[in-house]
């Protein structure tokens, strides 16, 4: 059990940045899951697997373009669509006709839908691991203050607050925006004033999955994309979303952050258990505050 | 008034598979043995967890983190110390109960979502300390060839061991819900507020199910180490403590047995489509999904539903009988 090597400002400042980086692929995919819990009242558990499909279907657009950068772009743009269709389609043939059912059930079905969308990915894409390429912007490592920061993390250090803003911006300013804020409070009510409540959950879980697919395209330049992804990420944005109040689009950044930054001090810290810190993190969360960080819709 | 003894018709059909598991294993080969037995562990498993989940209506999401804890405490005695073999297999399930007390006594401040959620994160943290701590549980490859004394080395001597704990835990587990514990343990699920109200310390009784229920797992943890002489991470790991849920809500977890059925139809379905494609887990799914739709209360809570009426009512007659007296 050692410990890490001696902690610099320079080693310090380039793993805040990296833990700020994968805090914001988090957060957007721990934003589809909060937005999903909040309006459906529904624990997704297949959230992993759309994202891990996210993912698949960024390498498969990449690789249709001849692994150009314009293929990498069109990845970003056309993997999330990719995974809204498969999330539309599960939504309107399975999932509209159970809403009723006690959550421990829906839970269930996401379960088994986890397990079939899971073996599809692998009977389409195979097991090998697959990658893809970023741009030549993109590649390289840029050095702050001192210490180098990948090119791609500061690209999304970009991008995240700029899904946030516009989450915010749906979330607050669009009418589609307040009809789902206002069907998470209160359902009936929303159903009684005359609004199709059954598309609203529809659009809801669609967008949640969706931002699960841009999460998945995202992360492809920066991992080697393999069957195991959805396993990955899931219980970590149950945690995330959990902490940071469920149904809270903005819980689940601070969630994200918390999460994020706590394993990248702790790969600084100690290597070997870098991976408890995040959980011991949550778990101090929850005894102090159980309900969340900020105001859950539940 | 009869509640607590047990009625003997019912009983036939119990003591006939009993019959039929204790002369199977020299007919049977070996695999088919083998696979039984692997049916007893997890649903002695999916048994404990029931008691919480269904009985109690305790969001329990991650028991996998206590069997684990039994098997890698057996484990571990046997090959790191050179105590005697009965410490071992009562040290696991101690351990886990012991686990159970910790993690459960955090827990049990919480209610249903949020309880899940703070067990899987705590679960978690033991899961990653396995996981990791390559010197002491040997890391992501966990520990092989244990080795175990000559009475349960051959398998048909480990399948009938197995069997005899199994029945014990039931009768035990059996005898537990139908105690004056057991009923409480239900008023709470079906109630809180209320149970809460005429003075039950709901949390106390939660706590004490939880310890009850992680111990119970732990022998399940020892009996898998009996069967396969090998622990490995992935005991402790969430997805099998989710499919140990489904196990119960499959089975039907309302009902006594149903967690046994859940068990066995997983086994045998990962085994037996696991010969014939590697797709298994699509048609887990794709069943999963059907008996959602079609058989909302477990395969056990239909098999209740369409045998149980007349005898019900005639239960009922009875009762009604008895408030008249």
């Amino acid at each position: 059990m050692e410990l890490g090597q001696s902690i610099d400002l320079a080693s310090l400042g380039s793993q805040l940045l990296v833990g700020l980086s994968r805090a914001m692929i988090l957060f957007i995919v721990c934003a589809g899951l909060s937005f999903v819990l909040g309006v459906l009242r529904v624990p997704n558990v297949a959230h992993g697997s759309l994202y891990m499909i996210g993912a698949f279907s960024a390498y498969s657009v990449f690789a249709l373009f001849g692994t150009s950068s314009t293929g990498f772009w069109l990845s970003l743009i056309l993997a999330p669509f990719v995974v809204a269709l498969v999330s539309l389609i599960a939504e309107r043939a399975l999932f509209c006709h159970l809403y009723q059912r006690e959550h421990l059930m829906l839970l269930l079905f996401t379960f088994a839908l986890m397990l079939i969308f899971g073996d599809l990915v692998k009977i389409i894409w195979g097991a090998e691991y697959r990658s893809v390429l970023a741009p030549s912007i993109l590649r390289g490592s840029i050095s702050i203050f001192g210490s180098s920061l990948p090119r791609y993390n500061l690209f999304l250090l970009i991008v995240g607050p700029l899904v946030a803003i516009g989450l915010w911006f749906f979330t607050s300013k669009t009418k589609i925006g307040k009809i789902s804020r206002a069907a998470a409070v209160d359902r009936e009510m929303v159903g009684v004033i005359g609004i199709n409540v059954s598309w609203v959950f529809a659009g809801a879980f669609v967008l949640g999955c969706f931002l699960a697919g841009f999460g998945g395209a995202l992360v492809a330049p920066t991992v080697s994309i393999s069957l195991g992804m959805d396993h990955d990420i899931i219980i970590e944005a149950f945690l995330i979303v959990t902490i940071g109040g469920l149904g809270n689009i903005w819980g689940a950044l601070v969630g994200s952050l918390i999460f994020g930054l706590t394993h990248s001090f702790g790969v600084l810290l100690w290597p070997q258990f870098a991976i408890v810190f995040p959980y011991a993190a949550v778990v101090i969360v929850l005894l102090l505050r159980p309900r969340g960080l900020l105001k859950s819709v539940w | 008034m009869f509640r607590g003894t047990i009625d003997l018709k019912s009983l036939w059909p119990t003591g006939a598979i009993f019959i039929v598991l204790l002369i199977l294993p020299p007919i049977l080969p070996r695999f088919y043995t083998y696979i039984i037995a692997v049916i007893f562990v997890t649903s002695l498993l999916a048994m404990s967890l029931n008691l919480v989940l269904g009985h109690g209506m305790i969001f329990q999401f991650h028991h996998g983190v206590f069997y684990g804890v039994g098997a890698y405490t057996v484990a571990l005695i046997l090959t790191k110390t050179s105590l005697p073999m009965w410490i071992g297999f009562i040290a696991g399930p101690i351990a886990a109960a012991m686990a159970g007390l910790l993690i459960g006594w955090f827990c049990v401040r919480l209610t249903r979502l949020y309880f899940g959620m703070l067990q899987i994160s705590l679960g978690s943290l033991i899961w990653a300390i396995v996981f990791r701590w390559y010197s002491f549980t040997g890391g992501d490859d966990g520990i092989h060839g244990i080795p175990m004394p000559p009475p349960l080395s051959s398998l048909n001597n480990a399948y009938y061991f197995i069997l005899i704990i199994l029945i014990i835990c039931l009768v035990v587990l059996y005898l537990i819900l139908k105690s004056p514990f057991g009923s409480t343990l239900e008023a709470i699920r079906d109630n809180p507020q209320r149970c809460e109200a005429v003075g039950v310390n709901v949390r106390r009784h939660q706590l004490m199910a939880i310890v009850i229920a992680t111990f119970f797992a732990g022998i399940a943890g020892v009996l898998f180490v009996v069967l396969e002489g090998s622990v490995f991470p992935d005991l402790l790991f969430w997805v099998l403590s989710l499919e140990v849920c489904i196990m119960c809500l499959l089975g039907g977890w309302f009902t006594f047995a149903g967690p046994m059925v859940g068990a066995s139809i997983m086994v045998a379905l990962r085994t037996f489509v696991g010969i014939y494609t590697e797709y298994w887990t699509l048609v887990l799914g794709v069943i999963l999904i059907l008996l959602i739709f079609f058989l909302p209360e477990g395969v056990m809570g239909y098999f209740l539903e369409k045998v149980k009426p007349q005898a019900e009512e005639g239960a009922e007659r009875r009762s009604e009988l008895d408030v008249a007296s």
